[in-house]
């Protein structure tokens, strides 16, 4: 048997996810999830001096701050298993894949283990975000200077 | 307020429609997942799009993780403006500072608080 006929029989034997059934949860936990950050930007609007637009990140800081909870009792991973990228997307899905790997890297000491790996699932999203922000900056600023468009 | 509810459970819903699919259609991993949408969040930012999406959905456009990269690139463009060249390295973190440091800090405190039961994504 050749790479070719086993890769044929993989596919033939993986179960194939039902597609459109996968988006319509994923767009209504995702969506969910953002209609919780929307009520929390409500709430320091309300109660903080905050503008619509600083609100946001005391609302992030406050998405993480639940997720932990829900990352240590162990409810994130099913609702995860429900909604795929809906609950990957989000900031949540950032601060769950950082504070599991904290908490799953504890047994190796806290230094080498949880200071170690935190990053280990979120790593590549803050280096790429970074780089990506960095091309994107230095292009725009390079094309302004050049006067070729404005801020 | 129920309006801007609802417009931010769409926007927010779609940007997860798109990650499902760039997940079952291309079979990206989740990790390959969230890197392209935070490039595709800061090439937004870099053509003036993502900010006028924010003033329309709120939190449908400031929660998905795009907007960890539209806010890199806010803060490198703010700074740039100021200090030419230089500022695309120094502003980078200005803007996005909360989604960092409040991830590692209820990491630490996580670790500290709970043991390891099945925790991982």
């Amino acid at each position: 048997m050749d790479q070719k006929q086993f890769d044929k029989i993989v596919e033939r034997q993986t179960p194939k996810p039902v597609m459109f059934f996968s988006i319509l949860k994923a767009f209504l936990i995702g969506g969910a999830i953002c209609t919780i950050g929307q009520l929390i930007t409500f709430f320091y609007i309300r109660f903080f001096p905050f503008t619509e637009r600083t609100a946001a990140n005391p609302t992030v800081a406050t998405m993480i701050f639940i997720v932990m909870i829900l990352t240590g009792t162990g409810l994130y991973k099913k609702i995860s298993q429900v909604g795929g990228a809906g609950s990957a997307v989000p900031v949540t899905g950032f601060g769950n894949a950082v504070v599991s790997a904290a908490i799953e890297h504890k047994s190796e000491g806290y230094v080498l283990g949880v200071g170690g790996n935190i990053f280990k699932l979120a790593g590549s999203v803050i280096v790429f975000g970074v780089f990506s922000a960095f091309c994107v900056a230095l292009i725009k600023t390079i094309l302004v200077k050049m006067g070729v468009v404005s801020w | 307020m129920i309006s801007s509810l609802i417009t931010s459970f769409i926007v927010g819903g779609l940007f997860c429609v798109v990650g499902q699919i760039l997940m079952d259609g291309l079979k990206l991993t989740p990790a390959h997942t969230l890197s392209t949408l935070v490039v595709v969040g800061s090439i937004l930012d870099g053509i003036g799009l993502y900010e006028p999406l924010i003033d329309f959905a709120g939190a449908g456009a400031t929660i998905p993780i795009s907007s960890f990269g539209n806010s890199l690139t806010h803060g490198a463009l703010i700074e740039a403006e100021k200090h030419g060249l230089i500022g695309v390295i120094t502003g980078m973190f200005e803007v996005t500072s909360s989604g960092i440091s409040a991830a590692i800090i209820f990491g630490v405190i996580g670790a500290f608080l709970f043991q390891n039961r099945n925790t991982t994504y």
